[in-house]
């Protein structure tokens, strides 16, 4: 019997068409915006952690002045010294390693490309704070380091831009005022999440950096890495009282350096990002209820429009639960064809918009099969009054309705 | 009071037995009593008309005999066995088995090939997709369409419309055709054909037809007659083919 009814409902909605088609836009768009917004929403919180993770995870970032840039007015506060990284590196426990970055902006210059960049000066303590393996080449020895040696690791947009199709690994190029060896190149690591590049970098040794740059021993910023079996808020309690300790910091004066937990960033922004997801996929949520509405409209009006139709079928001895199903399976198939539609119109837009937005195209398949279910259930839900109806008319009147 | 034909097959038990049926529509002061104690019997195989002006009850007695309604008193015995205990869904069953409805109006389902037309019944009999087809297919045949299978009723002309109509009453091999004034929107012309072809149907796969019509014409084909007034039975004619009438 369930055939007979599938069979009738898919005729009669071939039958008509247009009217299928406006009666399912509602749940088009409904599914389609359901599917559509977690998708993106999702994509961009895995965009966030991506970009996050990209920094390391379980690092602090150490950095001069209150909260992001310098603070308002008043002495801009000391830049750290090659002792503090030391001082940390040996006091606090659960601390793997501290690299000291400081940077320089220069032009790179090679064989007539050139290609201005941002060097980082920084210690081996680098490769065991953030894992950033080398796509080729070296690492610098500790002889190079201690002597500030112009050696440098590229990353890989400086090694397309100055060495297109090229191995850079043992060429020497101009940066800045210097002539620099290229020991090795990084892997690819892409977009950072606040719009740099992460790989349009030269790092050579800090020392070269601070003697040939900028010319001081400040350290513009600390990456600390911190051991797994360590909280991270427990080091950073043990760096600030340290630092304070060590910029004479006392009393309830606030600290003049900030301390950043790219967990703790992680954390945040992946918050953000789920709760903006939820609040949209609860906007199109109420599109999927309105579209729900929208079939329970126009079958109500099919059922009155089809009056005759139904007394024909009850006529010729269709039982009052044929004709139910009937309708029941005519409302459940459109939302479903809605349903189905929506999702392939999701994956369009979803094609379309993430390159916009620069995320990746991501598939969640629950999603889609919870919208699905959901139409599906609005088929059932809002189906089922205009098909009790049909199936409660009486022959008679029906074949004499006009 | 039971009307024999001559020629139809005698049986003990008529297939179709009124006694003292009523039907009252509302109730109190808007009261209307449609039927007011409708004794009738209808032999198989016989071809009836049903005459009378309109209001005299002769539509809530087909609508009656057509299982569509149930008395408000009074039984119907069709094959003996009471209908008018049954509830609306073992009515519909009854339908399905042993009823075929042509209409004034014709009453196809517009969009619909005249094949899909015929299906429908067969549809809800759950028969198999291959023997659905076979079974419309040899129903048009019957009434001479089957070239004409994939038009829907808006290519299809009255009487041609009429006869897909006839077609799907018939697809189920039902004991008794039920013609609510079948050639009512159409001209004599095509009338004539649609009355032949229920002649034909009647006497040769000894269907019973019961026919409401107020034309005499159409009625001229019938071999009985039942003329009703003011809810009442008034009276029943035997006659022969084409207006050699007997009173009975």
């Amino acid at each position: 019997m369930f055939g007979t009814t599938l069979v009738l409902a898919l005729r009669s909605i071939r039958r008509h068409l247009l009217r299928s088609f406006l009666t399912i836009l509602g749940i088009v768009i409904g599914v389609g915006a359901v599917v559509t917004m977690v998708t993106l929403g999702k994509a961009t919180t895995a965009a966030v952690q991506q970009s996050i993770s990209a920094l390391g995870t379980n690092i602090l970032q150490v950095r001069p002045g209150q909260g992001f840039g310098r603070g308002g007015g008043g002495p801009r506060p000391p830049d750290f010294k090659p002792e503090d990284v030391a001082a940390i590196a040996n006091q606090i426990a659960g601390v793997t390693a501290v690299a000291p970055q400081a940077s320089a902006t220069a032009t790179a210059i090679y064989e007539g490309a050139n290609w201005s960049t941002t060097i980082n000066g920084t210690t081996d303590a680098i490769f065991q704070v953030q894992p950033w393996p080398l796509a080729s080449g070296r690492r610098w020895t500790p002889v190079e380091e201690s002597a500030g040696a112009a050696v440098c690791i590229i990353g890989n947009t400086v090694s397309k831009n100055l060495f297109p199709g090229g191995d850079p690994v043992g060429h020497r190029f101009r940066i800045g005022s210097i002539s620099c060896d290229v020991i090795g190149v990084l892997t690819t690591r892409g977009q950072a999440g606040f719009g740099g590049d992460q790989d349009d970098t030269v790092v050579m040794p800090i020392k070269a950096v601070q003697r040939r740059f900028t010319g001081n021993r400040d350290i513009r910023l600390m990456l600390v890495g911190v051991d797994e079996r360590f909280s991270t808020s427990t080091v950073q309690a043990g760096i600030t009282d340290l630092l304070r300790e060590r910029r004479t910091i006392t009393g309830d004066k606030p600290d003049d350096f900030n301390i950043f937990d790219t967990k703790q960033i992680s954390d945040t922004l992946t918050g953000t990002t789920t709760l903006l997801t939820g609040i949209v996929a609860a906007v199109a949520g109420i599109s999927l209820v309105v579209g729900g509405i929208g079939i329970m409209n126009i079958m109500l009006v099919s059922v009155t429009e089809r009056t005759r139709e139904i007394g024909i079928r009850l006529a010729i001895g269709a039982v009052a639960r044929e004709v139910l199903l009937q309708f029941l399976v005519e409302a459940i198939a459109l939302s479903c064809l809605g349903g189905v539609i929506g999702l392939i119109v999701a994956q369009a837009a979803i094609a379309i918009i993430a390159p916009l937005i620069k995320v990746q195209w991501l598939f969640v398949p629950e999603i889609n099969i919870f919208a699905f279910a959901i139409s599906a259930v609005i088929g059932v839900v809002f189906g089922y009054f205009p098909a009790r109806r049909a199936a409660a008319m009486n022959p008679i009147d029906a074949l004499r309705h006009e | 009071m039971g009307a024999v034909a001559s020629n139809a097959p005698l049986i003990a038990e008529p297939l179709i037995s009124l006694r003292g049926v009523t039907k009252t529509y509302g109730q109190g002061a808007t009261m209307f009593q449609a039927l007011k104690g409708v004794d009738l019997d209808i032999a198989a195989g016989d071809f009836v008309a049903v005459m009378g002006p309109s209001g005299s009850g002769k539509s809530t007695t087909m609508n009656i005999l057509g299982c569509l309604d149930v008395p408000s008193d009074g039984t119907f015995l069709f094959r003996g066995h009471h209908v008018e205990t049954l509830d609306r869904d073992q009515r519909a069953l009854l339908r399905r088995k042993y009823l075929g409805f042509v209409f004034q109006g014709f009453n196809l389902l517009s969009r619909t090939s005249a094949l899909e037309n015929v299906e429908l019944p067969l549809l809800y009999r759950g028969d198999e997709k291959r023997a659905r087809r076979d079974a419309a297919m040899a129903s048009l045949d019957t009434v001479g369409l089957a070239d004409w299978w994939d038009h829907t009723p808006a290519e299809l002309s009255g009487g041609q419309q009429q006869r897909v109509a006839i077609a799907r009453a018939l697809v189920t091999s039902p004991d008794v055709l039920l013609a609510d004034e079948p050639t009512g929107n159409l001209d004599s012309e095509r009338s004539v054909e649609i009355m032949q072809l229920l002649t034909r149907l009647n006497a040769e796969k000894n269907i019973t037809v019961l026919m409401v019509t107020h034309e005499p014409d159409m009625a001229a084909f019938a071999r009985t007659v039942v003329h009703f007034k003011d809810g009442l039975v008034e009276r029943i004619e035997s006659q022969h083919r084409q207006g050699e009438s007997v009173e009975s």
